[in-house]
């Protein structure tokens, strides 16, 4: 039962391999009530009496706000009728960052098109958006700000009055590099954008909010992967105390990031709960979805690189703009993408000497919000295409200029030039893997009959489960800490499991009872997860930066090794045995040929105290514990992506024909969930690199409002994908598991994009900007002289 | 996302349909298209009139060369060979491609055909075929030549009393060829540009490019097309005098390719 402590291979090497324990396909407990349509979500919940709330929305990108005319009848809400909500304020401690207040209804100014400006209340959404369409709306329009390279042009105008010009910080580390000029054998400058997304989960934000006044409390059923972090900000925003706000996370349908943000929306409804006495409801609708709120991803790289000849990296230089939108979002602040570019720029590799400037740009679009990789899917794709760049200049093949700059495994654990530590690796293997999954000869003599067919690669690697010493210092709302999990039987000997972050998707259910499995061998059916939901739950964060499984999955291990020697001490009383001679294994104590099991000392504790020894411990089969790895810099999975892809060059259009990913992801808690993860991410990553775009006018109105314009990569559009795992424990972390939730995100790109480039190569196009649309690569194609 | 308030009817037969369409009522067959748009509040209708249950509204008569498709009929129906013969097969080759199965199930070619979005499926072939339009107006039945039904983006021959209420088209013997091609990148995406060609002994190819944010192009004649796809189409194409030189080259590529596949 005791495992050590400290990860790394012997803490793999003492893995029970019990197949229902960590390591083992363990089919996923939650997926009886999915696949069957019985998942409960916050749209399949509406007490007696709810209330439909439709949000009137600003139509204009940029104006002065001069008044509301609301309809004669109905309940119609706007700032002015709301003046206890604070506005929403997600500061960082990075100097020179510039706060903004977001408000929970525009007031004085509209700063992007669909800012909610009045909340219409109605016993139906139908009705509630009749009223939404009665308002009328005066307005003095200010010129927009589209556009993220022009957001600080002189003159322009200014988002928020009161700064000096609209970007929110700039971060920068200054080398000169201009002696390489002079020693580099090829030196490349290449000037990439990545388009502005809106996440996509299936189910989309929706929040139901209750004033129960037997308890004094505001209960606030929401779509949240951290209800937690939710919580406090709610309290802070509508001036409660924390004990007066409960929120509670059902099924959620895929948050990918998105519903980790505390919105406007939802302290409205909270606000409004609380002034009607009465349930208040709002369900996000498609359209708001696309272009009010999950907007993403959108940064312009301006990438030099300098290398010798054998492809050897001699330095790097990056200027990266972040469009960042109107408003700091809460909890992640405007600045999270935009100031960590800077430090993950380097990726996999060794980086002697590095130069960066980084831009937060201010618009009047939508606040950016952390999706799924958050900057390192933009970061790869730049790092990854530029790389590919200087080895066709070079003449040398794409996985050759790789090999000669990833860390090599003799260096782990690795500690990079701006601070950024590996902790345990074979990348260069997980590159030769993924080559040697792609018969690359048969593609070359494609290209030599004259195909536009290309491979390309892309490798990466992703720091998850970074804790405090790592987010002290960004001085946002929240600091990881030590994540606690409760671990307790129930007097039938069921054991239940309370942690504070939450699934939304991740299969938590199946993963954290796969964990106490582990440790104290009991039946993963008989575990039961509570969580999403702050009444019941230890504080945490919750599930972002691919950290759950790391770090609930180290508190719930911590949790059952403590519950265990309470039950040891309990069973060997009963053996009549002395507890050193006595074992927890397989969901029983042992002492000899006799045993008793966890369901009897439960039933014991609390339904015949009286057999229990005299010096028991008063704490009983109830334990919380916490646990937070150390170091807490973070797990590093890694990933090589390979693809073979075939450019239509009459159309523009790109097919996938192969896809491999090689994936470390350390020890594996459940390898089919981990596939699962990895799967989706990619399809996500090829949305990026190929469909994905949320396109504005130059009135910064945005132009994608449906699905049938938003392209979502579907189950036609995602080839069959190759995964091979690598299973190099972190020796950091309980079982030598690492973070593998957003992996899949990040890599798709740049792969993507350097198999086009390499389809092209022959015609002398290359594409530059995501996604990689069938127009893009015409246009470069024309460029190049041959369309 | 929800529709602003209308009423809704349900007229049993021809007569109280034109009735209520002379009222103002909006029709609507699968809603395919008008779902969303109400939904969006793009439309705004005070009354709709849902044709699913006209007699005769669904199906498909044949009367010697005749093949009558009633305007109800759904495109899944004609996917699963409501059509006989040649005629058939090249219909239900292109309702297989219409979006998706949930769509094709409710969707209707006289709906989409009176809706005349110019991405269309039906907007980009029929025009091809030989037949008519069948319009029922107060005065009774009027045939309208395919080739000139759709007039431009949302416009149709249709009088603003008038209901389209089935396509007639002529047999095809079975050498006839078709080629047909669409740029989607996904399915249910709106085409970015549809060309089809038919071939059929005896009488001159045609042909029509679509899916332009415009009426059809139907080429009455495309025989130089089809002896000659790369040129021709080229030709066709310059001729449109496109602006965005990628939807320039999508038209020029789906007329080439379905000339080529007409051959």
């Amino acid at each position: 039962m005791t495992a050590p402590e400290g990860g790394g291979d012997a803490a793999r090497d003492a893995l029970s391999r019990s197949p229902r324990g960590v390591g083992a396909p363990l089919r996923r407990k939650e997926d009886a009530r999915f696949l069957h349509g019985r998942g409960r979500y916050v749209g399949d919940i509406r007490p007696a009496g709810t209330l439909e709330v439709a949000f009137l929305r600003s139509p204009v990108a940029h104006a002065r706000l001069l008044g509301v005319q609301k309809p004669a009848n109905g309940l119609v809400f706007t700032a002015a009728d709301l003046t206890e909500i604070a506005p929403i304020r997600a500061n960082s401690a990075l100097p020179g960052f510039r706060p903004s207040d977001q408000p929970a209804l525009a007031s004085g100014k509209l700063r992007h098109v669909g800012e909610p400006i009045a909340a219409c209340v109605a016993a139906s959404r139908a009705e509630a958006e009749d009223l939404a369409a009665a308002c009328v709306l005066d307005y003095q329009a200010l010129p927009a700000i589209a556009d993220m390279l022009a957001a600080r042009a002189p003159g322009s105008a200014l988002i928020h009055e009161h700064w000096p010009d609209n970007a929110f910080l700039e971060t920068r580390r200054d080398e000169d590099l201009a002696d390489l000029d002079a020693i580099a054998a090829a030196k490349v400058r290449r000037r990439l954008r990545t388009a502005r997304q809106s996440m996509a989960p299936l189910e989309g934000r929706g929040v139901l909010a209750e004033w129960d006044p037997r308890l004094e409390q505001l209960i606030v059923t929401t779509a949240a992967q951290m209800p937690h972090v939710t919580k406090t900000g709610l309290a802070e925003c509508l001036g409660l105390d924390e004990g007066q706000v409960r929120v509670v996370a059902p099924d959620v349908g895929g948050g990918f990031g998105y519903k980790g943000i505390l919105l406007p929306e939802e302290l409205v409804c909270a606000a409004l709960a609380m002034r009607l006495g009465r349930p208040v409801r709002w369900l996000e609708d498609r359209l708001e979805q696309l272009t009010a709120n999950a907007n993403c991803r959108e940064h312009f790289y301006d990438v030099t690189a300098w290398a010798d000849a054998k492809g050897k990296l001699l330095g790097v230089a990056v200027d990266a703009t972040v469009d960042a939108g109107a408003y700091s979002a809460y909890p992640f602040s405007a600045c999270l993408e935009a100031a960590q570019i800077g430090s993950i720029f380097p990726g996999p590799y060794v980086l002697p000497r590095f130069r960066f400037h980084t831009v937060s740009a201010c618009t009047n679009k939508p606040p950016i919000l952390p999706y799924r990789g958050v900057a390192r899917t933009g970061v790869c794709y730049a790092m990854e295409t530029t790389l590919d760049a200087l080895a066709r200049q070079l003449g040398i093949s794409a996985q050759a200029i790789r090999a000669a700059n990833l860390v090599p495994p003799t260096a782990m654990p690795y500690r990079n030039l701006v601070g950024k530590v590996f902790d345990s690796g074979d990348y260069p293997e997980a590159l030769r893997r993924a080559v040697a999954a792609v018969d690359v000869a048969a593609v070359r003599a494609r290209q030599a009959a004259g195909e536009t067919v290309g491979f390309g690669l892309s490798v990466f690697c992703e720091q998850g489960a970074h804790g405090t010493s790592v987010y002290h210092g960004w001085g946002i709302p929240f600091v990881p800490g030590f994540e606690q999990a409760q671990a307790r039987f129930t007097p039938d000997g069921v054991l239940e499991l309370r942690v504070g972050l939450h699934s939304h998707g991740q299969g938590l259910e199946t993963t954290l009872a796969q964990v106490a499995h582990e440790i104290l061998g009991v039946d993963p059916a008989r575990v039961r997860l509570v969580h999403g939901d702050t009444a019941l739950t230890p504080y945490s964060t919750g599930t972002w930066g691919s950290r759950a499984m790391v770090m609930a999955g180290g508190a719930v291990a911590e949790a059952c090794r403590l519950l265990g020697e309470r039950a040891l001490a309990i069973g060997a009383a009963l053996l009549q045995a002395p507890v050193e001679g006595c074992s927890l294994r397989a969901g029983a104590i042992h002492h000899g040929e006799a045993q008793v099991t966890l369901d009897q000392v439960a039933r014991t504790w609390f339904r015949s105290p009286q057999n229990l020894p005299a010096n028991v411990d008063r704490g009983g089969l109830d334990v919380t514990a916490g646990y937070r790895p150390d170091p807490d810099t973070g797990t590093h999975s890694y990933a090589a992506h390979a693809v073979v892809a075939r450019v239509d060059t009459e159309t523009g259009n790109v097919t996938l024909e192969q896809y491999v990913i090689v994936e470390d992801g350390g020890v594996l808690v459940n390898p089919m969930i981990v596939d699962g993860q990895v799967l989706g991410g990619a399809a996500q990553g090829i949305g990026t690199a190929l469909y994905e775009e949320m396109p504005f006018d130059t009135e910064a109105q945005p132009l994608a409002g449906t699905l049938a314009d938003y392209l979502l990569p579907g189950a036609t559009e995602v080839p069959d994908i190759r995964i091979e795992h690598m299973e190099t424990p972190s020796p950091w972390t309980r079982f030598g598991q690492k973070g593998i939730g957003e992996s899949g995100a990040i890599g798709p790109p740049g792969a993507i994009v350097n198999a086009i480039n390499d389809a092209l190569a022959p015609l002398g196009a290359e594409v530059l900007d995501l996604p990689a649309t069938p127009a893009r690569v015409l246009a470069a194609l024309a460029r190049a002289g041959r369309a | 996302m929800k529709p602003a308030p209308f009423a809704y009817a349900r007229p049993d037969d021809w007569p109280a349909a034109l009735a209520l369409l002379a009222e103002g009522a909006r029709p609507v067959a699968g809603g395919q298209s008008l779902g969303p748009m109400l939904n969006l509040r793009l439309a705004l209708p005070e009354r709709v009139a849902d044709l699913r249950h006209l007699p005769g509204y669904a199906g498909v008569t044949v009367q010697g060369e005749t093949v009558r498709i009633g305007a109800g009929t759904t495109h899944a129906a004609i996917e699963d060979g409501a059509v006989p013969g040649r005629l058939g097969d090249i219909l239900a080759g292109v309702a297989r491609r219409i979006a998706y199965r949930p769509v094709r199930n409710r969707g209707t070619i006289g709906g989409s055909l009176a809706h005349a979005d110019p991405a269309a499926d039906w907007v980009a072939v029929l025009p091809a075929l030989p037949g008519h339009a069948v319009a029922l107006g107060p005065a009774g039945e009027r045939r309208i030549p395919l080739a000139a039904f759709v007039l431009g983006v949302f416009e149709t021959a249709l009088r603003g009393d008038e209901l389209l209420c089935a396509i007639e088209l002529t047999a095809l013997p079975a050498g006839t060829r078709f080629g047909h091609w669409k740029f989607c990148r996904k399915p249910g995406e709106f085409s970015k540009a549809t060309a089809c060609v038919l071939a059929r002994p005896g009488a001159p190819p045609t042909a029509v490019l679509a899916a332009l944010d415009a009426a059809p192009l139907v080429i009455a004649d495309a025989a130089a097309l089809l002896a000659e796809p790369a040129a021709e189409a080229a030709r066709i194409a310059a001729a449109l005098a496109l602006d965005d030189p990628w939807r320039a080259a999508l038209a020029r590529t789906a007329l080439r390719r379905a000339a080529e596949a007409a051959r």
